[in-house]
């Protein structure tokens, strides 16, 4: 017995060591989304270039991040953050944490992607928020992909569609804005009329993105063809299918303005430490070489113009027409909009 | 002779720093954001009828998740206590695996088994020509209470069987023989007698079900929203965080009420039984009757694991005939990706990480079941219910309560794998309690008198009288800290370095990315998770110490 006592002893501190009290080397930290990826050998060129070690945290959703990044105002768990996206810009302008930094690679970035003019976040990629299809699935039911937002509230589309909760998915936010843009908000069909049809057309909500795709979207087992995702998701089918598919399985339906143009940015937080260095960060995350990973890794597009895209890109369709709804409108309605949507569909 | 029991210190001292200082911040912050103190957020809630029905849907679907699991749990319970059979083992820590399994991973399971193509209906319609799915439960409360019937049946399981192995079968045997039926006898002695450990297990598979979050809204949708979710969607909208703390403190109200009520009862029908520290001998089936319940339990239980058998099913169905290439992926870096971490790197995160939560638990819950289980007057119930508070606390508030207190100084833990061992060991705890408390309540107090009276010294009546007896209790106390741990998932709210990383963060983080490869590789790693697991139960069940008696 004593044996066995002293052997659970020594691997328990053995064990305790290994739990990691945090290092004490410089380093860089980005608190980041959890759909971030980039390529190994891209932030190592930034740590060879600048004698640096580039920390990368997950933390959760855009809007779990910037929670986060608000609560602890002042005094930062990272150097800078990244996945503030135009849905969320003036609630976290309007907190206060982040330095103002004007990148002199912002000369590649053409205007309409320019996120923020204060210069507090910096854009690095969009995307376009989309509804998608499963081909297979229509084909069978004998259906072609609707036209227009309206056909989604008909008999035949009834039970078909799975939507993100805006409350907690930014993906669902972006739609919910298309929608309002789409249809407006004081006419006689309204957008809130729009998502009153909706629901009683049987329309599934998920809290978030991988939920829906995963277990409803019917390209996935789930029994609903039609998804809020992303305009590149066809094309992201086709990469990650280790060579089963030569075209994508899913399609884009592609309506005039039903789509969301959705641009994502990085900013360095007040209390930063390491402001020089997260400033070299910004300029290398606008550098031709991140940019032209970015595509390959997260399935956006990048802001500099001057980055070439990847090959399978050739499989992403790019919505003609987006939502033209202006920053300045969706920080003043987001949330009544949420709260309006939230009491048709949810209550 | 008490000295032991002021250990207790630990344990408090351990939750004051950890659940009630960041909670009692973050509560604070809530209530004075914006500079509103009011009182008004309860009102508001009490008032709302929207809130008032969530309340209650949380209440109620919890209670029939419960029955749930304990129909099907019982039955499974009471045939590992008292028979043996050809691959018990396997068969018993296979039962534990679903308690592990993230959410999301489950909710695929369930979809291919239930779901429109699914298993069950692609074989209904290809058997009786059908056109369309006969099976139609998506996103429906049925799912929901599948689901938890599925997660939580074996804490019933682990509780109940670990109890009613110990009980002295004389009791029944004698009751056999006094001319009772064995309905009777079941009925009549032994349902009462286990009655501490079904109720310790009622409780724990109640509290989860009342908490749960991901099940209900993977599977069933934003509409089926408990309190839980609640307090989440509010938080995540700042300036709601008033709403949100009076949600949690709601929560937080209804659960210490609860569990008064259920610590009070516990003590009024707790019955001292001599329990044995062998195992009452698990014999093999003899009659006919014995033969099929054996036999119809089996079943049950492959019935209950049917998802995660579809899973790897749907594992090999995806890849084609890529599997096995697409698992070899798993552990290279061919893609290059920044983030990637090989799968041994991942495992050996999930195992020192719920190790060190088993280690934490058990010395926390033996102390704290030591405390309570001495009759205090009354008051013992109150400090058990506080004692099991953890388990009505919002995941979100807590989180977001460590964000704020363990910033600076010393008590920066942010980035550091204490909180992450921290958490898990909060929400674990408590089931260890449960777990060696009903057995410490009913050991016969006359046991330990005689052998002070013969000479026997305190630490020797613990070695020898204590721990053959609650010996098991403490295995199954550490198998649910291990299973909580390695399932444990709050990966938003507890800041770990990339290279902490555990299995279910990666099978999450495969899943935000559309393509079959990624459902592949999420699906590998949770087949992973399920063999890494379902070794460790059976090594854990075999740890014995020597001289302790047999289990």
């Amino acid at each position: 017995m004593k044996n066995k006592i002293s052997v659970v002893v020594i691997i328990f501190m053995v064990l305790l060591t290994s739990v990691n009290c945090g290092n004490e080397i410089r380093e860089l930290v980005v608190i980041s989304n959890d759909s971030f990826d980039i390529s190994e050998e891209v932030i190592k060129e930034f740590e060879e270039a600048n004698n640096a070690i580039v920390i990368i945290q997950k933390a959760g959703s855009s809007g779990e991040i910037l929670t986060r990044a608000i609560l602890e105002r002042g005094n930062p768990s990272g150097d800078l953050i990244y996945g503030i996206d135009n849905t969320y810009l003036t609630r976290a302008l309007d907190e206060n944490i982040f330095i103002q930094y004007e990148s002199p690679m912002l000369k590649n970035v053409p205007e309409k992607f320019l996120l923020d003019d204060t210069h507090h976040v910096t854009p690095v990629d969009y995307g376009y928020v989309n509804l998608n299809y499963d081909k297979a699935f229509l084909e069978k039911a004998d259906l072609l992909p609707p036209t227009t937002l309206e056909e989604l509230t008909q008999n035949r589309w009834k039970g078909k569609l799975v939507v993100e909760n805006p409350n907690t998915s930014s993906t669902g936010l972006a739609f919910l804005i298309a929608t309002v843009s789409y249809f407006g908000e004081n006419d006689d069909y309204d957008y809130l009329d729009f998502w009153d049809d909706l629901k009683a057309n049987d329309v599934v909500v998920k809290d978030s993105w991988s939920d829906a795709y995963y277990t409803d979207f019917s390209h996935y087992g789930g029994d609903r063809p039609l998804i809020i995702s992303y305009a590149t998701s066809p094309a992201a089918e086709v990469f990650y299918s280790e060579g089963k598919y030569d075209v994508p399985p899913t399609g884009n339906v592609l309506i005039d303005k039903a789509t969301f143009l959705q641009i994502e940015g990085i900013a360095i937080l007040k209390g930063s430490k390491n402001v020089g260095l997260a400033q070299k960060f910004i300029d290398f995350t606008l550098d031709t070489k991140f940019q032209e990973d970015i595509p390959g890794r997260m399935f956006v597009y990048s802001v500099n113009q001057e980055a070439s895209l990847p090959d399978f890109f050739k499989f992403a369709e790019v919505p003609s027409e987006p939502a033209n709804i202006s920053s300045d409108m969706i920080s003043q309605n987001r949330d009544k909009w949420i709260n309006e949507w939230t009491e048709i569909v949810l209550r | 002779m008490n000295w032991y029991r002021f250990l207790v210190v630990f344990p408090l001292g351990y939750l004051a720093l950890f659940l009630i200082y960041p909670l009692v911040s973050i509560l604070i912050r809530s209530f004075g954001y914006q500079g509103e103190t009011t009182i008004s957020p309860f009102t508001y809630i009490m008032g709302d009828s929207y809130y008032l029905t969530r309340i209650w849907f949380t209440i109620w679907q919890a209670a029939v998740s419960t029955f749930l699991s304990l129909i099907v749990g019982l039955p499974i319970a009471y045939l590992f206590a008292r028979f043996e059979f050809p691959g018990k083992t396997i068969l018993k820590a296979l039962s534990t695996v679903p308690f592990v399994m993230p959410t999301i991973v489950v909710a695929i399971g369930l979809v291919s088994l239930l779901g429109p193509s699914g298993i069950l209906n692609t074989t209904a319609m290809n058997l009786f020509n059908l056109d369309n799915p006969p099976i139609r439960i998506s996103n429906s409360l049925t799912m929901i209470f599948i689901a938890h019937a599925f997660y939580n049946y074996a804490i019933i399981v682990r509780i109940v069987s670990t109890f009613a192995g110990n009980l002295d079968q004389n009791v029944e045997e004698t009751a056999r023989m006094l001319g009772a039926s064995s309905w009777r006898s079941f009925y009549h002695v032994t349902l009462p007698l286990l009655f501490p450990a079904i109720a310790s297990a009622a409780l724990l598979a109640f509290a989860f079900s009342f908490t749960s979050f991901g099940v209900v809204l993977v599977l069933g949708g934003s509409k089926f929203a408990t309190i839980e979710v609640s307090i989440y969607e509010l938080t995540t909208k700042l300036f709601q965080l008033p709403l949100a703390g009076a949600l949690a403190i709601v929560q937080l109200i209804f659960t210490y009420l609860f569990l008064l009520l259920y610590t009070k009862l516990q003590e009024r029908m707790t019955v001292i039984v001599g329990l044995k520290p062998n195992e009452s001998a698990a014999k093999k089936p003899k009659t006919w009757t014995e033969k099929m319940f054996v036999g119809s339990s089996v079943l049950l239980i492959i019935l209950v694991l049917s998802p995660l058998i579809s899973l790897v099913i749907r594992l090999f169905y995806v890849g084609d005939t890529h599997t096995p290439s697409h698992v070899a992926n798993l552990f290279s870096n061919h893609r290059g990706s920044f983030f990637y971490l090989s799968p041994i790197q991942i495992m050996w995160n999930s195992i020192r990480f719920a190790f060190t939560t088993v280690i934490i638990s058990l010395v926390m819950g033996t102390i704290v079941a030591y405390f309570l289980a001495k009759p205090n007057g009354g008051r013992s119930s109150y400090f058990d219910a506080m004692f099991m508070l953890p388990l009505g606390v919002t995941a979100i508030t807590l989180g977001f309560g460590y964000i704020i207190t363990f910033n600076h100084g010393i008590l920066d833990l942010r980035g550091s794998s204490i909180i992450l061992v921290v958490a898990h060991s909060l929400i674990a705890y408590p089931f260890v309690i449960r777990s060696i408390l009903p057995i410490l309540r009913s050991i016969n107090p006359n046991l330990k008198e005689v052998s002070y009276m013969l000479g026997a010294s305190q630490l020797s009546v613990f070695r020898h009288i204590d721990m053959p007896i609650i010996g098991r209790g403490i295995l199954v106390g550490a198998i649910f800290a291990f299973a909580i741990s390695m399932g444990e998932f709050g990966a938003s709210l507890i800041l770990l370095r990339p290279e902490n990383t555990t299995m279910p963060v990666a099978i999450f983080q495969f899943l935000g990315k559309p393509g079959e490869s990624n459902l592949v590789n999420a699906l590998a790693m949770s087949g992973l998770l399920m063999a890494l697991v379902t070794t460790i139960f059976i090594a854990i069940e075999r740890f014995r110490f020597r001289g302790l008696g047999s289990f």
